[in-house]
């Protein structure tokens, strides 16, 4: 062993304690600094829970206040809903029959539109068109809601009314059909995305039979992608049930039991709108009923969710 | 013709299914196939064998024309149908015609995403055929001929999926049968399969070699030397070496076959 070697081997016997408390420091701030990190980034995930949770808490409490008042049974079979009459009836059924109708209405707009949107998209159109259509549909999803409202009572209406003359200005029929332009694009987003993602060997498997594009289009990726396409489906039901601003401008806010998309009606977000524009007083059944109606839709879009997730699941192919 | 002088000028088989004359191949700007001149013996089962990249299938997709679903590929020369002598690879030749004499069955089972029933009746039906009682016939002799009917008559409603890998690629080999192809071209059809679906697949092959004639890509020399009559070695693109099977294998007339299949490299 040289001299230079040993004053080495000395000055690293001299060093190596202070080494050793020197990482172990540093790892110790860096320990610290991570759990920081990861505590912000959990109470930023913690929000959106909380969030949900709360919306619940308080749908539910101001709801137990109304259900104090009008009994569950009332509530789902009185026909009539108006709660600020003298002579007040506080049953959802109006309500419940106005959203089902505009959202069918528009789901019959928007899924086979949409579908087949997006068939074209994915197994049809070249790469130069869907550059173009893609963005005009993303721009068709950030027009307001409210410019498709006054759309619907404006535009779509008395094009209707050309057809049918006895058409009320306000009905359901009109807006229905605008809810349906107006989550197509998403409808067609999704369901491209489930279409794209379904392996090539399956489409060349059908080529190699002989088949054309639209029997391999229909026959082999539309069902591949079933799973996919339920979901965008179910994504879409769920936009249609909440829709507010297209209902209340052009459907009419009279609460009014009926089936018949040519009439008018109010929906219960329609009916959220208005009521909670007036002034109510805190506490008040009328201002309960909001939340009563909210929670009808939160338990509405929650089921179609639940339903979504199931179907999901039962059709998934494993590639 | 040329291949055949190169290699063994008395071995040439009769009759032709088909033959490819000088064609080349290529994916935009890239060569992948040159000047490849290849006799498809009729009711015999030719392989093609090659190290990765060697073009095999590439080549073999040329007969069914699946390069025209992307854009760019370009084919050169002539791949001749027996008996009428059509160039497949004519720009007035339909590829869906072609398709229809000409059946496929890919490296990974592809069923598709229906019942067991569904998936030989496919071609069928795509054909314009509806009538219940010829695609009850129909999907029964197929699945025999593809050895898979004792195992599944009894669940033809069942989804295609949920068969293990090697039913799943007789199932494919059913499908492909079921339309009576003239040709069947197989990509490397048991590469995805364990020893045992592996020997199914070759005992089926030889089976139905006396019913249609067979092209199968393989990455495994002892398939080829087990189940083919005619081999072709394929290298860079281009044939190197054809000639019958038992020949090729035993005494190679070129360095380059000799060194593949003795597994100098590859």
């Amino acid at each position: 062993m040289n001299t230079s070697s040993m004053a080495e081997q000395e000055a690293m016997h001299i060093s190596k304690p202070n080494a050793i408390e020197e990482a172990a420091a540093r790892r110790r701030t860096r320990q610290q600094r991570e759990r920081v990190i990861e505590g912000g980034l959990f109470l930023a995930a913690l929000t959106s829970v909380a969030t949900t949770v709360l919306i619940i808490a308080v749908l539910l409490s101001e709801s137990i206040g109304f259900f104090k008042t009008v009994p569950l049974r009332d509530f789902f079979t009185d026909t009539l809903w108006t709660p600020l009459f003298a002579n007040p009836h506080y049953g959802i059924l109006p309500l419940l029959a106005g959203t089902l109708v505009t959202s069918a209405v528009g789901l019959l707009v928007a899924i086979p539109l949409g579908t087949v949107a997006a068939i074209y998209l994915s197994e049809f159109s070249s790469s130069r068109v869907r550059e173009i259509i893609k963005p005009a549909l993303e721009l068709l999803g950030a027009v307001p809601t409210v410019v498709y409202g006054y759309f619907a009572l404006l535009v779509v209406t008395p094009a209707l009314q050309r057809l049918w003359p006895d058409l009320p200005g306000f009905n359901m029929l009109g807006p229905g059909i605008v809810i349906g332009i107006m989550i197509m694009p998403f409808v067609i987003s999704l369901s491209e995305d489930a279409m794209r993602a379904v392996p090539m060997v399956l489409r060349e498997g059908s080529y190699a039979m002989g088949a054309t594009r639209l029997q391999t289009a229909w026959r082999v990726v539309v069902p591949a992608a079933t799973s996919g396409l339920v979901a965008a489906y179910v994504l879409g039901i769920s936009r249609a049930v909440g829709e507010t601003m297209v209902v209340a401008i052009a459907a009419g806010q009279n609460p009014n039991l009926t089936w018949n998309p040519l009439e008018p009606a109010a929906t219960i977000t329609a009916y959220i709108v208005q009521v909670a524009l007036g002034d109510l007083p805190h506490g008040s059944i009328g201002y309960q009923s909001i939340f009563a109606a909210g929670l009808v839709l939160a338990v509405m879009t929650f089921a179609f969710n639940i339903l979504g997730h199931v179907l999901r699941k039962r059709f998934r192919e494993v590639y | 013709m040329d291949a055949a002088d190169s290699t063994h000028p008395q071995e040439w088989p009769k009759p032709l299914k088909a033959e490819t004359r000088a064609l080349s191949f290529s994916y935009g700007n890239r060569l992948a196939l040159k000047n490849l001149s290849l006799p498809i013996a009729e009711y015999q089962i030719t392989a093609l064998i090659g190290p990765s990249g060697c073009g095999k299938s590439t080549f073999l997709r040329c007969f069914n024309r699946m390069h025209d679903l992307y854009a760019g590929n370009r084919y050169e020369g002539e791949i001749l149908l027996y008996p009428d002598q059509r160039n497949i690879l004519a720009r007035e030749v339909d590829p869906i015609e072609v398709r229809m004499r000409i059946a496929m069955v890919f490296q990974k089972p592809n069923p598709f995403p229906k019942s067991i029933y569904d998936n030989v009746a496919y071609g069928l039906r795509v054909r314009g055929t509806s009538e219940r009682q010829l695609l009850d016939e129909k999907v029964e002799q197929a699945l025999r001929s593809a050895a898979l009917w004792e195992e599944v008559k009894d669940r033809l409603t069942a989804r295609a999926t949920s068969l293990s890998g090697g039913q799943q690629q007789r199932l494919c080999i059913a499908r492909a049968l079921a339309t009576d192809p003239e040709l069947l071209l197989l990509d490397e059809p048991t590469s995805a399969l364990d020893p045992i679906a592996t020997a199914s697949i070759e005992e089926l092959l030889l089976d139905l070699k006396s019913r249609v004639t067979i092209l199968i890509v393989t990455h495994n020399m002892q398939q080829a030397a087990r189940v083919s009559d005619w081999t072709a070695f394929m290298y860079l693109g281009e044939l190197v070496e054809f000639g019958l099977t038992k020949q090729l294998f035993t005494t190679p007339s070129k360095k380059q076959t000799e060194d593949y299949i003795t597994g100098r490299f590859g």
